[in-house]
């Protein structure tokens, strides 16, 4: 059997994949792409604390289902944004979004 | 060493591998596509912790739904693809250490957890997670209230991204 500890280091180690993507990226999707691996960790950890707790409570797979929900909504509106700036300013580098900088 | 431990570790560096592509590779295209095999590697991982639903639904909204969605930015948003420019922050170098300072501290601190190197019980037989999973999401003494406000929530983002991205001329 494989022990809890080898999923909470996977998990781990993708959350901070995920967090070097989103902290050193320039451009605005790919950003983005490393927020979605982000909650992809959490939602390793959910599961597996599911399935190595109580299994008859399905607490870790209810909110597996709810960061779903949420990864959708954000990636969504996220683009949207992404694609309205585009328009108007006609770049997606975010250094280069320094409108409201001071 | 079992099956299922060479399974996972075979499946963990894929997704690792390829999470690590999405993060450095300059062609965002490319970046949207490692994401696919990344996502589809943690399908493998839900698979092999006895949720099925989960990776199927990993498989459908995240692979079906969320990455498509990626394309279709990088393709409308394609005119900043062909620069040559670093695709990176010049102090690049910052990120990497406080990413490995995070594993390090989140691996320091599981460490001293005693549940960290716990083994899963053996599923009892005839157990069914995915009617279980359906009756707890819609009874009113479980989790109704939360599944309720995700889908008004899903409702607010679909409302907004049309508006949001709407072409007002």
């Amino acid at each position: 059997m494989i022990p809890l500890s080898w999923y909470l280091i996977l998990a781990a180690a993708l959350f901070s994949i995920g967090l070097f993507g989103v902290l050193v990226r320039r451009n605005a999707v790919a950003i983005l792409l490393g927020v979605e691996l982000m909650l992809n960790a959490v939602n390793i950890n959910l599961v597996s604390f599911w399935r190595y707790a109580d299994v008859s409570a399905m607490t870790g797979q209810v909110f597996a289902i709810i960061v779903f929900a949420v990864a959708a909504a954000e990636v969504s509106v996220g683009l949207a944004l992404v694609i309205s700036v585009y328009r108007s300013r006609n770049t997606v580098i975010a250094n280069d979004l320094n409108l409201m900088k001071w | 060493m079992t099956a299922e431990q060479i399974i996972f570790l075979i499946v963990a560096l894929f997704t690792l591998g390829s999470a690590l592509m999405v993060v450095t590779t300059g062609n965002l295209v490319h970046a949207a596509l490692w994401l696919v095999s990344t996502l589809f590697g943690v399908a493998v991982i839900y698979a092999l912790l006895n949720a099925g639903f989960i990776a199927v639904v990993q498989v459908v909204v995240y692979i079906g739904a969320i990455a498509i969605l990626f394309i279709f930015a990088v393709m409308l948003t394609r005119k900043d693809l062909r620069d040559q420019g670093p695709q990176m922050n010049s102090n690049w170098w910052l990120g990497a250490i406080l990413a490995v300072l995070v594993f390090a501290g989140l691996a320091f601190m599981l460490q001293g957890w005693s549940g960290f190197s716990k083994t899963a019980a053996v599923l009892p037989s005839g157990f069914d997670a995915v009617g279980l999973l359906g009756e707890q999401l819609t009874s009113p003494n479980a989790y109704v209230l939360p599944f309720e406000v995700a889908s008004v929530l899903l409702l607010a983002a679909l409302v907004g991204a049309v508006y949001v991205a709407f072409n007002k001329k």
